[in-house]
């Protein structure tokens, strides 16, 4: 850009400082008293790791996690196999209509809570109990959609020409795909995965509306819902850094596998 | 491809539709739902009651999308005008806090207004004695709440045309004899509206259908479309009602954005038209 004068380059350096102080004063007030020694959740009295060793010890919590974690690592799963080979599929069959494109962008677009109650009338219709499968259920949807879109934008620069050449040394469809094709998607595969995975940790409102009554099926984000409802304690706070520390750390990590998918 | 295809089609294709059809439903005299055709609960959309907190969300939604395209497009400009190598840094702490729960840095939002938070905090510390501000629980305090969790992607959408500007244009303008500001407001500007526009539409269509900002930040006293969907299914047991509010967010969205697709359209006339000048 065109030179700029002492005085625009100060302003512009103020700017950033305030958007960044913006974005992580927040965050960091809830850091810092998670390993604030008092009972009181806002006034400083000292370090402790307390809310994190009576966390360890608080049942709703540890079922909630164990819960998240199932159903994860579950509609991860299968979101990763159904969207990488969504992807593939749409790749090798070029002449796909919008209508397609559109099916499959929708799931990121609708807006969950219309998302949400689309599931939640339909399971009951159907008179399905609620519980932890409808949620994997539901998280398939729109975790297959990212797992999809991540693993394209990787096939966009594919050279096609050596699964035909790997067909024409006779190797099999299956043989080709397992020795050709995902060694050079692994990437992509593993970051739509992770991708998927935070996603699905972190998803409040489509697990809120469909996972039935009762506590068995409660996620994280569920409880941290009610506990934020219920008042804030010293626990919220602990409980809010690690799961913060866990999706940041899976994010990273999906972006430098995948440069420039999530977010450019 | 086939599996993945009945996947999207048996749990978003049908249960949308289904939404839609429980639209043009009576609701049940004990809840449940009668299956007599009606057009009752469009009708009831825009009873004044309902209208007004449509045109309220519309109000929160709006106030929020102009403060997060303000911010966000003089962050956006800021890392643009930074040096080349920190530029990609910068970016990716910006976006960095989205990368955490929502309903996290919602409560954030709760531990910094709260009576007691920081903000109360450093108000004393400056000599502040009375009571202390009431700051949660206001429309305010969910104007911030969703400003804070959608400005990333605002800095995003903004910087994308940032920085793909070519310096010539604002030297050229700046030769020609344009102060700074004009040259802002005759060059850049138009130039990078389509990423502002990209953004607004963003922050506008997930702020409207939102619930969890305004039921926690707000405590419930701030009902937007969102919350209305979620008390028609979840408290007063009437989903065609609840499904037509669902129908009617939908619409505003699309609404929006084929209003965005056609801005899109005229401005990259626009972008067509300087890159003449430029030739000439």
């Amino acid at each position: 850009m065109a030179e700029r004068s002492p005085a625009t380059r100060r302003a512009l350096w103020i700017v950033l400082s305030l958007v960044f102080a913006f974005l992580y004063i927040p965050i960091a007030v809830l850091v810092a008293l998670s390993f604030n020694e008092g009972g009181l959740p806002t006034a400083w009295s000292g370090f402790s790791l307390k809310w994190y060793v009576s966390l360890a010890g608080n049942s709703a919590i540890l079922s909630a996690a164990l819960n998240t974690l199932i159903v994860a690592l579950v509609s991860t799963a299968i979101a990763t196999l159904l969207g990488t080979l969504l992807a593939i599929g749409i790749e090798i069959r070029r002449q796909y209509g919008k209508g397609l494109e559109a099916l499959i962008f929708a799931p990121m677009i609708i807006p969950d809570i219309v998302l949400a109650i689309a599931l939640l009338s339909f399971f009951s219709m159907l008179n399905l109990t609620m519980g932890l499968h409808t949620i994997i259920l539901a998280h398939v949807v729109f975790n297959l959609a990212f797992v999809c879109s991540v693993v394209r934008a990787r096939l966009k620069s594919f050279d096609w020409s050596i699964v035909e050449a790997s067909a024409d040394l006779g190797a099999s469809a299956l043989t080709t795909f397992r020795r050709v094709t995902l060694p050079v998607i692994a990437p992509a595969v593993i970051a739509g995965a992770l991708l998927a995975f935070t996603l699905s940790v972190d998803e409040f409102i489509i697990a809120f509306f469909t996972a039935g009554a009762g506590r068995a099926s409660t996620t994280l984000p569920m409880q941290i819902y009610a506990m934020i409802r219920f008042g804030i304690t010293p626990e919220i706070n602990a409980l809010a850094t690690i799961v913060m520390a866990v999706s940041i750390t899976a994010l990273t990590l999906s972006q430098r596998l995948n440069r420039g998918v999530i977010g450019q | 491809m086939a599996p993945a295809l009945a996947w999207l089609a048996a749990l978003m294709v049908v249960p949308c539709a289904l939404v839609l059809a429980l639209a043009f439903f009576r609701r049940g005299i004990y809840g449940g739902i009668e299956y007599t055709f009606t057009l009752e609960n469009f009708g009831l959309v825009f009873d004044p009651l309902y209208a007004g907190i449509f045109l309220n969300s519309a109000r929160i939604a709006g106030t929020a999308t102009l403060i997060a395209v303000v911010i966000g497009y003089a962050a956006a400009y800021a890392i643009s005008a930074a040096p080349r190598r920190l530029q990609p840094i910068f970016l990716f702490f910006a976006v960095l806090p989205f990368w955490s729960n929502y309903l996290i840095r919602t409560y954030a939002w709760i531990v910094l207004l709260n009576r007691e938070g920081l903000i109360t905090q450093l108000l004393r510390w400056f000599g502040y004695t009375g009571e202390p501000p009431s700051m949660l629980y206001t429309e305010g305090a969910v104007i911030a709440g969703l400003v804070y969790n959608y400005l990333p992607f605002v800095i995003l959408a903004c910087y994308a045309p940032l920085s793909r500007l070519n310096p010539e244009l604002a030297e050229a303008s700046r030769d020609l004899g344009a102060s700074a500001i004009t040259t802002f407001r005759r060059v850049i500007l138009p130039l990078t509206v389509p990423g502002i526009a990209a953004g607004a539409v963003f922050v506008f269509v997930l702020s409207i259908g939102n619930f969890v900002t305004p039921a926690l930040l707000g405590g419930g006293r701030f009902q937007m479309i969102g919350n209305l969907v979620y008390d028609q299914f979840l408290t007063a047991n009437d989903w065609p009602f609840g499904a037509a509010l669902a129908m009617a967010l939908i619409a505003i969205m699309l609404l929006v954005l084929t209003a965005q697709a056609l801005a899109a359209n005229r401005a990259s006339g626009h972008t067509a038209q300087a890159g003449g000048d430029t030739d000439g």
